[in-house]
């Protein structure tokens, strides 16, 4: 049985493309039926997210099977094949296993780490699972790839860091200020960023936001958006120690906030710090504010060489991930490999004349003065009785290995005889689930 | 007995200190627990082996250099776990328990000499006034870790160097926050040891103020929190000025103690 993955995703498709062939949650049920009909597909998975599109399926087929799918997602939504062929990835087998971990591990995401990723699989998961479209296989595939994505979040720090210079604004204003619940906000001019970035401010938990601009008006509006309050630009400075974090972006040539300026201000808030951020080019805050005592002021390349630092951590916590994940594919590469038919044969085969060895041993070591061709009879009768009742099983699961309930069959054949290695699986699952 | 409480507190301080500074460099939260659990465990065989010593020697083990250490360094670590819980601060235990593990060794390798409790020191004035100064040392020592970690933490914001140990160390507020607190405890303190302290020299040598290099010292520790505190209420010092004049208090402070022992009424 082979694990096979057809899709696209921000790295291979423009957002228009992605939009056509994005499935809607709410009619999912649909595709997932019309998926496992087709020919050779035996289970399957859809995932649809606004930065991919991926289905995992189980075939015995790989080729067909990926060749079917791709044909799938063209007609569902009425693409020309030709057009999406170029955008669709394909992997199988061990490829396809390594993918589908790195993409529950946010390797593969847009912004590397995002923790979003991993809750859109397993809402994808939990439609297949209702709807009975995935089986013995994906059910483990995917309740591994969880764990695996579990085991790089805690084992690596790969999604600990901001990587957005709002975000990273957020982070560096909490490292100076601390608890962010009694602090105010002052938006000085209304560029697009500072307002970003005073979202930001305000989804942790900021106190308040106060907003000054030359034209009032536009202040106004701004702050309303908020729920904030407006200031006149020339009343600046008598608002300006009220606010823990200035943010400020105007278009003006010169300087408005100087050293001066600042010291006064800090001065009247009896000391307690200040956090200047100046996203305006030109300057609006004068670069000796950050020598004030109680002033600490960044500019945007500031902010931006965290972020490169957050992001070039993160590459380096990549590379951990990478190893896990390694890992991992290994020991569930054996599990797939275990479900072949004709090994299980072989060793429920091998388990059975295990037994009958060891029981014909114990039998003729306790037997003294036996008639000269005792052994061979007793050889004769037991491997007997063993082909007998080892026989319909066998044409069974050979009869059954054309379709999807043979991996049933010997995934609980392995389970029931403890045939090797089977069992240290078992605990995992069991934990998973 | 004592010595099997004092094997014990050594082993707890230094796999706690190692634990702490290993925390340092490695994000894991049963490392923290780990770190904490065993400083607990450290203050309590601590506390065991002074209250010990104490019932053998029938008075406070604050009677000479080695004692004193020890107590010390018990108070800070009882300081530190109280911080501790109260801030969520575990950065401060790197910085911290170092500290206090070193005054313990150093108390250990002093010899101790039992020696008959000199007639000065049989006053209840002195017992109060040793007790609360060691409290009030603890919390400007713990006052002087927040300190050096709160400059660290600038140094590193004002020359943008944001590596592990920035992300580690808590935000300049907190700190601020801690060492106020240190000093609102400690000077308070520190004030009654200095008075019950005069009240015990008027006792043992007729006059409460002998300008004495461990009470003159003693001024000068009080005259630097003095102004760090009334600077800090009235003007709002906080941020660099505070920790740079912490850190000045806590050396003063160190001299203070140390010159104890050459002071003439021990």
């Amino acid at each position: 049985m082979n694990i096979i993955v057809v899709g696209l995703s921000h790295k291979t498709a423009s957002v228009e493309i992605r939009e056509r062939v994005a499935f809607s949650p709410n009619q999912i049920e649909k595709p997932l039926r019309e998926l496992v009909a087709l020919d050779g597909i035996i289970e399957g998975v859809i995932v649809s997210t606004c930065n991919r599109v991926e289905i995992y399926a189980t075939t015995r087929d790989i080729a067909g099977g990926i060749a079917r799918i791709k044909r799938f997602m063209a007609d569902y939504h009425r693409i020309a094949y030709e057009v999406l062929e170029g955008h669709l990835y394909s992997h199988h087998s061990e490829a396809a296993i390594r993918h589908v971990f790195r993409v529950a591990s946010s390797l593969d995401s847009m912004v590397v780490g995002e923790p979003q990723i991993l809750g859109q699989i397993k809402t994808s998961y939990g439609y297949a699972a209702e709807f009975k479209t995935s089986g013995i296989i994906l059910n483990r595939f995917l309740h591994k790839a969880f764990s695996v994505a579990k085991r790089v979040r805690t084992e690596t720090k790969i999604a600990s860091s901001a990587v957005s210079v709002a975000f990273a604004a957020v982070e560096l204003a909490k490292k100076i200020l601390g608890d962010l619940s009694d602090k105010t906000v002052m938006l000085v001019g209304a560029g697009e960023m500072c307002e970003l970035a005073a979202k930001h401010f305000m989804n942790c938990g900021a106190k308040g936001v106060m907003v000054t601009n030359r034209t009032f008006e536009r202040a106004e509006r701004l702050a309303e958006e908020f729920a904030g309050e407006a200031v006149r630009f020339d009343e600046l400075f008598q608002h300006l120690h009220r606010a823990d974090i200035v943010l400020s972006s105007t278009g003006a040539p010169h300087i408005i906030i100087g050293p001066k300026d600042a010291a006064e201000v800090v001065k009247r808030r009896k000391f307690r710090p200040m956090f200047f951020i100046d996203i305006a080019v030109p300057r609006d805050i004068d670069p000796k504010v950050d020598d004030v005592d109680g002033a600490f002021l960044f500019t945007v390349d500031d902010l931006q060489e965290i972020v490169q630092a957050n992001l070039a951590q993160r590459g380096l916590e990549a590379e951990k991930a990478e190893e896990i994940i390694s890992q991992e594919i290994g020991q569930f590469h054996k599990w797939l490999s275990q479900l072949e038919v004709t090994p299980t044969i072989v060793a429920m085969r091998t388990r059975f004349d295990e037994i009958r060895r060891a029981e014909i041993e114990r039998t003729l070591a306790n037997w003294k003065d036996l008639p000269p061709d005792v052994e061979k009879r007793l050889e004769a009768l037991t491997m007997g009785v063993i082909n007998k009742l080892l026989h319909t099983p066998t044409t069974v699961l050979k009869k059954a290995g054309q379709g999807g309930r043979v991996d049933l069959y010997v995934d609980a054949l392995r389970q029931l005889f403890e045939l090797e290695a089977a069992t240290e699986e078992n605990e995992e699952l069991e934990l998973v689930e | 007995m004592t010595h099997v409480f004092f094997t014990l507190t050594l082993l707890c301080y230094g796999c706690a200190t190692a634990a702490y500074l290993a925390c340092l460099v490695r994000t894991s939260a049963v490392l923290n627990l780990w770190a904490s659990r065993l400083l607990a465990g450290g203050c309590a065989a601590h506390l065991l082996s002074t209250i010990h010593l104490a019932v053998r020697e029938k008075h406070l083990p604050l009677t000479n250099m080695q004692e004193s250490l020890s107590f010390f360094s018990l108070a800070i670590v009882a300081g530190f776990i109280f911080f501790e819980r109260r801030y969520k601060v575990t950065t401060l235990g790197s910085f911290v328990t170092p500290m206090a593990l070193l005054m313990f060794i150093v108390s250990a390798v002093l010899h101790g000499e039992v020696r008959p409790l000199p007639p000065v020191l049989q006053s209840n004035w002195f017992w109060i006034h040793a007790l609360l100064a060691f409290f009030s040392y603890a919390a400007f020592t713990i006052a002087a870790g927040v300190a050096i970690m709160y400059l660290l933490q600038r140094y590193f914001l004002k020359t943008r160097q944001f590596g592990g140990l920035f992300q580690k160390l808590p935000p300049l507020d907190t700190m601020d926050e801690i060492s106020y607190r240190c000093l609102t405890i400690g000077f308070p303190l520190l004030t009654v040891a200095i008075i019950t302290g005069s009240i015990w020299s008027e006792q043992a040598m007729g006059s409460y103020w002998v300008w004495d290099p461990k009470q003159t010292w003693s001024l000068i520790t009080w005259l630097i929190y003095a102004a760090l505190l009334h600077g800090r209420l009235v003007i709002g010092w906080r941020g660099k000025r505070a920790a740079v004049l912490s850190i000045l208090g806590f050396v003063v402070l160190l001299v203070t103690f140390i010159g104890m022992k050459h002071s003439i009424s021990w």
